[in-house]
């Protein structure tokens, strides 16, 4: 009996193997973390398929990828842990300290070191890639959650959910040098690709504070209105720009909508219609597609990014939280 | 004189399920230990200490008062029941000063009742303290805001859902954090409706604060097209809380006492006293749900709550006092951090300018509810979604999807602008 479920088994890893070789090679790969059930669905952005569901530790929330080494992250929360998996065979590389509760964090652009928001514990830690040591801890705010680093990597950004500030870390001297106060429960910091402007996103806020890097000043707040919404259920959470600094796309939560932001001058062009309690999303390098996670409708919405338009639903697991995509 | 209070250190880590353990045992200890000993009066002022940071000062107040034992071991108030949400908060405004330049303190004046507890905390308004959050009787609480009327200071309600506090009391200088009557039984009202059990009937106590849940009850089944198809007096006699093998009697006493209600869905109870509600579910002639005070509770807060990001909150409200979060703890969490929030945005720690704030139109306060938190500006009670509660998880949050109102649908939950008989605030 043990020996036909193994052989069964290797015959189904060999079954995989072989679809993952036989993708095309400019299919993209979506990661996505399923906070409740511990896992990471797989999704061929060409297909709008889930090709593998990965096993991860306790509530998976942030998750990024590292290129440079082919490595993929997810916080695994409840396990107090950074988990460190191969994102081309999904196979298990290594632990990375984490502190208590880590939530969201940050590569350096470099590639190292890592920047991760302590929720639990009112700090930033920052953790060496190679050698898995913990090199500083930044005290924040209360509750941090997002976190940012300027596309030259001088400085680190963290938001305190409680606190509500926008925090400048220095990547040199790992300590804070300015706090810029923003609207109720800040959530997703974003620099823009010149690095001149940082967004913040504020859940209860329900707002998006524009601040000039230079002067750490807010210089514009974006609000929103949807006809026969609730403003309490407009709370901006996820955000990203477009490579160019033109568009940014942000998810407004339980208002189950994307706003299209015009970048340059701030307003709202559109509202796009996704899933239910939208959390976070990302664009397909080729930036032809967002997908977005869609926590209480547990399913990923793609967007056709030229026609500002959601085409597709793609069931993955309970509660999808963070999204990450793949070159290849 | 120093309070009496023990506090178990903050631990940096978790606490593991032994350490939840052992701190129900100490807290178990505890509760014997303040049962047994007299209260005694503890006036602990904020300090005069001087530092570089600006400073608000903050007291807590509580009355003691004669309450009868709950029927239930694991009902007793814990001896910090309040004090430690306000503690936790002033913790929290504090990590946020550090980047402001700004520091919070707490006080206490704690173990004393009426006239004299008038005396002290006047004394410290007199002294220039602007903010008190108070768990006192309905009666000191007017008594308190009259003797405050011409001083630059606040009272936050933390303790009182008495409705007429928020309508034809309703005090300038009260500010109501706990959730009212009428929002908690419009919570559970809603449900109800939301799941089509529309045919109630009602148990409630003899004392006065039970007749003013009953009261609450009927008016939320009147606004959500419930029907009360028969009410009842529990009468009861306060004796020993415990005695060996009552239950056998309370077996055939709940039976017998709930027979001859007509047919329905839902028995609501209204047992604010705490002295017989607990009797009621399993126990009724027909097998159906028990609501309200026991039963399926509505309630501003449930100490197992993960929703809204509320897990961090929990886990550092259970390293500061060694314990689950109540109600109380809440609201007055709620209030040191309406004080804290209005202290960062206006970048100040003048009283009447942190007041001016709390009353104005851009106050808003995160509280782990998944909205902003704003105060009613006809009555100053803070609106809120309500979880609808058993004993070990929320059940629902209210309002109900599909009760809609103009201006925000926490405004279908309590006394709304039309409705109000608040007269302070025009």
């Amino acid at each position: 009996m043990k020996a036909i479920s193994k052989s069964l088994l290797a015959a189904l890893i060999a079954t995989a193997g072989v679809s993952l070789a036989t993708l095309p090679a400019h299919a993209f790969r979506a990661f996505v973390s399923n906070e409740k059930d511990n896992t990471i669905s797989v999704i061929d952005t060409d297909t709008n398929k889930v090709i593998k569901t990965m096993k991860v530790g306790q509530r998976p929330r942030g998750i990024l990828l590292d290129k440079s080494r082919g490595w993929l992250l997810v916080c695994a929360s409840d396990d107090n842990r950074v988990e460190v998996y191969d994102s081309t065979t999904y196979e298990f590389i290594k632990n990375l300290p984490s502190g208590p509760d880590p939530e969201l964090f940050e590569l350096h652009p470099s590639g190292n070191p890592l920047y991760i928001a302590n929720e639990d514990d009112n700090i930033v830690t920052v953790v060496d890639m190679d050698k898995g040591t913990i090199l500083a801890e930044v005290p924040v705010g209360v509750e941090p959650e997002g976190m940012a680093v300027s596309p030259d990597g001088k400085i680190v950004i963290n938001t305190s959910e409680t606190t509500n500030m926008a925090h400048f870390i220095s990547s040199e001297t790992h300590k804070t040098f300015a706090n810029v106060l923003v609207d109720n429960r800040p959530r997703v910091a974003q620099f823009t690709s010149d690095g001149k402007i940082l967004w913040v996103t504020a859940e209860i806020g329900g707002t998006i504070s524009i601040i000039d890097v230079e002067t750490q000043k807010i210089i514009h707040k974006i609000t929103f209105e949807i006809p026969g919404i609730n403003a309490d259920a407009i709370q901006p959470v996820g955000l990203r720009i477009n490579k160019d600094d033109t568009k940014a796309f942000v998810a407004l939560g339980p208002a189950n909508r994307i706003a299209v932001i015009n970048a340059k001058t701030y307003e709202v062009e559109k509202y796009i219609l996704v899933g239910q309690r939208v959390w976070n999303l990302a664009f397909t390098p080729d930036e032809k597609k967002i997908l977005t996670t869609n926590g209480v409708s547990n399913d990923v919405t793609v967007i056709d990014v030229k026609k500002e338009r959601a085409f597709k639903s793609i069931g993955v697991g309970r509660y999808p939280w963070g999204v990450v995509i793949a070159d290849k | 004189m120093p309070n009496t209070f023990a506090i178990p250190p903050p631990s940096r880590r978790s606490v593991t399920k032994r350490g939840w353990a052992l701190l129900g045992l100490i807290f178990a200890t505890a509760i014997y230990m303040t049962l047994t000993a007299s209260p005694s009066a503890a006036v602990q002022p904020t300090g005069t200490e001087q530092s570089s940071a600006a400073t608000v000062s903050i007291i807590y107040v509580r009355e003691d008062r004669d309450r009868l034992p709950p029927l239930s071991l694991l009902e007793f108030p814990p001896p910090n029941e309040g004090y430690d949400g306000a503690k936790l908060a002033v913790s929290d405004n504090n990590t946020t000063g550090r980047f402001l330049n700004q520091k919070f303190t707490l006080g206490t004046i704690i173990g004393l009742r009426g006239d004299e507890l008038i005396k002290n905390v006047v004394e410290e308004a007199k002294a220039g303290i602007g903010f008190f959050v108070v768990d006192v009787t309905d009666e000191t609480l007017l008594a308190l805001s009259d003797a405050l009327k011409d001083l630059p200071a606040v009272i936050f309600n933390a303790g009182s859902s008495t409705q007429r506090l928020r309508e034809d009391d309703c005090r300038l200088n009260v500010k109501h954090t706990a959730a009212s009557y009428a929002m908690l039984t419009d919570a559970l009202a809603q449900y109800l409706a939301w799941k089509q059990w529309r045919k109630l009937v009602l148990v409630s106590g003899p004392k006065p604060e039970d007749k003013r849940y009953a009261e609450s009850l009927k008016r939320s089944a009147k606004r959500f097209g419930l029907k009360i198809l028969a009410e009842k007096e529990f009468v009861y006699t306060a004796g020993s809380r415990r005695a060996d093998g009552g239950f056998e009697q309370v077996q055939k006493q709940i039976p017998t006492f709930t027979q001859e209600f007509p047919e329905y869905d839902v028995l609501l109870v209204a047992d604010e006293a705490n002295q017989f509600g607990e009797y009621f579910p399993f126990r009724t002639w027909i097998p159906r749900p028990v609501a309200g005070t026991h039963g399926l509770v509505p309630r501003a807060w449930h100490p197992a709550s993960e929703l809204w990001g509320a897990t961090q909150f929990q886990n550092r409200f259970g390293r500061l006092s060694g314990r689950t979060m109540r109600d109380l703890d809440y609201a007055a969490w709620m209030a040191v951090r309406s004080i804290g929030e209005a202290a960062t945005r206006t970048g100040s720690t003048e009283p009447k300018k942190l007041i001016d704030y709390m009353l104005s139109p851009k106050f808003e306060l995160a509280a782990f509810k998944g909205q902003k938190l704003t105060y009613r500006t006809w009555n100053a009670q803070l609106r809120q979604p309500i979880f609808v509660t058993a004993p070990n998880l929320h059940v629902t949050v209210s309002p109900q999807v599909g009760f809609l109102h103009k201006k925000t649908v926490l405004d279908t939950m309590g006394v709304d602008q039309p409705e109000t008989t608040c007269q302070a605030f025009k």
